[in-house]
């Protein structure tokens, strides 16, 4: 679609199909002549064979349509805002987080709190990080300014629970460190684009 | 004639035979709600029901003790002896119209049984001689049911759905009649008995030479249970439930089973009368061919109403005056015709 036919707001007057309807009979013998028409044309049969066909690709060719919920997921778009997950580098499978707290400041419904410290190697240490989900509004803000992709969305959309802070404390986010090796790198909101070496360009030097 | 080959029918048999239609046909009724679920489900590429045990399959346990333990409730400004008494009428007049419908084989209890035992349980509870005329009478006198439940529960969906009743009543009752008719002119007889034995004489079952017949004989017996094209009484997107509105626990499971109970005496019917009844046929036993043609009648309901959309009221009545009446009853006529020929 171009941006001309995009901006033309005269709603109503373009590009409608006009169905080829067939016209209401307006004659005895016309009417007769549907009524005969339509009783002997075989489409009821048509209709029948169209619900058995389905079911037989429903039994045997494996096309059911249902899920069966909790049992099976459908996979879900890795966009997908759900509960977030905090990741580990895989090397060393220390957390990534580096304790920046830009996460934290772009928080618009001020839900991250954070308290980070030297260890002692001085390094810096996480030692406290909640998200309040009571206030989280889902947005990707902080998965997209985190600089190490350590706080990402992760897939976890069955939030119901007794508690809000089941899911919001570090320990509960961060990847256990067990299931390092299932760890995903994250390709939603904020994360590289594919092409992202493609992009790259040798910073300008001359001036 | 055939008391001399078979041993006397008595009041015992009888009764054992009543208790005998009445518990099976329930249960079977029962499990017709779970077909037809499944049936239905396929079609849509669903699943249906799944999850009380083995696929599904104790879902009617489910069902049952969710209807016999809900309240009973009567509405405030109800007819409350119709109200009560219009449910009774649809499920016993749907099982008094199977006790003249051969549902199983001939047996006799075996003597080791203590109280019943060497008591000969006939096939059909009373073989009376118009048969056919019995069940057709009180099939329709079932719709008395609908009609004053619809009528006893001050509902204006109630109201809706009893007018269709009366709709639907004065519109198939001329064709199941008609329809019928051919076929009874060919044999001779009312009785299903000599309907069945009626194949072995011809050797081609009856649908051979009534086909017309068949199809009206069909489409007024869908009319008569009130399954899909012609589900008028209680279609939900237009009334709500009909005359079941206000009907909830066992009442409701009531027109439940008579309406399953329905279906199945017009498959049977239609086995007997048109399909061969249960003659043998080719190397399969008889009793086998009747229960795969009532099952094919049974699956036939469901299948259309996956398929096909509904009538309004007044096309059915259109439909049944101004079509399939005229076509009976010149398939009368031609029947007539050939036969004096
Ligand atoms: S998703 Fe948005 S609201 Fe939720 S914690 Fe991140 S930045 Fe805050
Ligand atoms: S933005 Fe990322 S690295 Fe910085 S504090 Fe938040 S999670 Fe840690």
């Amino acid at each position: 679609m171009g941006l001309e036919q995009f901006k033309d707001r005269r709603v109503g007057t373009q590009n409608y199909k006009k169905l080829d309807l067939d016209h209401a009979p307006n004659c005895g013998w016309c009417q007769f002549k549907q009524v005969v028409s339509r009783t002997f044309k075989p489409e009821l049969f048509v209709g029948l064979w169209v619900t058995f066909r389905e079911m037989i690709n429903a039994l045997f060719r494996g096309q059911m349509h249902t899920t069966q919920y909790p049992l099976e997921k459908l996979p879900i778009s890795p966009r997908y805002r759900a509960i977030h997950d905090m990741l580990r580098l895989l090397e060393s499978g220390h957390y990534r987080c580096i304790g920046c707290g830009l996460c934290e400041k772009i928080c618009i419904s001020n839900c991250i709190a954070m308290e980070t410290r030297y260890d002692e190697n001085q390094r810096k240490e996480v030692s406290e990080y909640t998200i309040n989900f009571g206030r989280c509004i889902f947005c990707g803000y902080c998965a997209e300014v985190c600089p190490e992709l350590a706080i990402v969305h992760g897939q976890r959309y069955e939030t119901a629970s007794e508690q809000r802070a089941s899911f919001s404390l570090f320990e509960d986010m961060l990847t256990p460190i067990d299931k390092l090796n299932l760890q995903k790198e994250y390709d939603g909101f904020g994360a590289v684009s594919p092409n992202a070496d493609e992009n790259i360009k040798k910073t300008p030097l001359a001036y | 004639m055939e008391a001399t080959m078979l041993p006397e029918v008595t009041a015992g048999g009888v009764i054992i035979k009543a208790v005998l239609i009445l518990a099976v046909i329930s249960a079977i009724a029962g499990f017709g709600t779970y077909i037809e679920r499944k049936v239905l489900a396929f079609m849509q590429r669903r699943l249906g029901p799944q999850h009380v045990g083995p696929y599904g399959l104790l879902q009617i346990i489910a069902d049952g003790i969710k209807l016999f333990t809900k309240e009973d409730i009567i509405p405030q400004h109800a007819n409350k002896l119709v109200f009560a008494v219009a449910p009774a009428i649809t499920a016993a007049t749907a099982f008094i119209a199977l006790a003249a419908v051969p549902v199983f084989p001939d047996f006799t209890i075996p003597e080791w049984i203590p109280v019943l035992g060497g008591i000969f349980v006939p096939s059909i509870a009373s073989d009376v001689n118009v048969g056919i005329l019995f069940v057709l009478g009180m099939m329709a006198a079932g719709l008395y049911g609908p009609l004053l439940a619809g009528m006893a529960q001050a509902n204006k969906w109630g109201i809706l759905g009893s007018a269709r009743t009366a709709i639907q009543f004065l519109s198939y009752e001329v064709v199941t009649g008609l329809s019928i008719l051919a076929p009874i002119m060919m044999v001779g007889s009312l009785s299903f008995v000599d309907f069945n034995d009626g194949y072995n004489d011809n050797g081609l079952w009856l649908i051979v030479y009534q086909p017309v017949a068949f199809v009206l004989f069909l489409i007024a017996g869908y009319a008569e249970t009130n399954r899909t094209p012609f589900d008028l009484l209680e279609h939900e997107a237009e009334i709500i439930s009909g005359y079941v509105t206000e009907y909830s626990g066992m009442r409701w499971g009531m027109f439940f089973i008579g309406e399953y109970a329905n279906m199945i005496t017009i498959g049977v019917i239609a086995s007997v009368v048109f399909l061969g009844g249960y003659n043998d046929f080719w190397i399969i036993p008889g009793w086998l061919m009747i229960i795969g043609k009532i099952a094919f009648m049974f699956f036939l309901m469901l299948w259309v109403r996956a398929s096909w959309p509904h009538v309004r009221p007044d096309q059915l009545m259109w439909l049944c005056w101004k079509v399939l009446m005229p076509v009976a009853v010149i398939n009368v006529v031609i029947t007539g015709i050939v036969m004096m020929v």
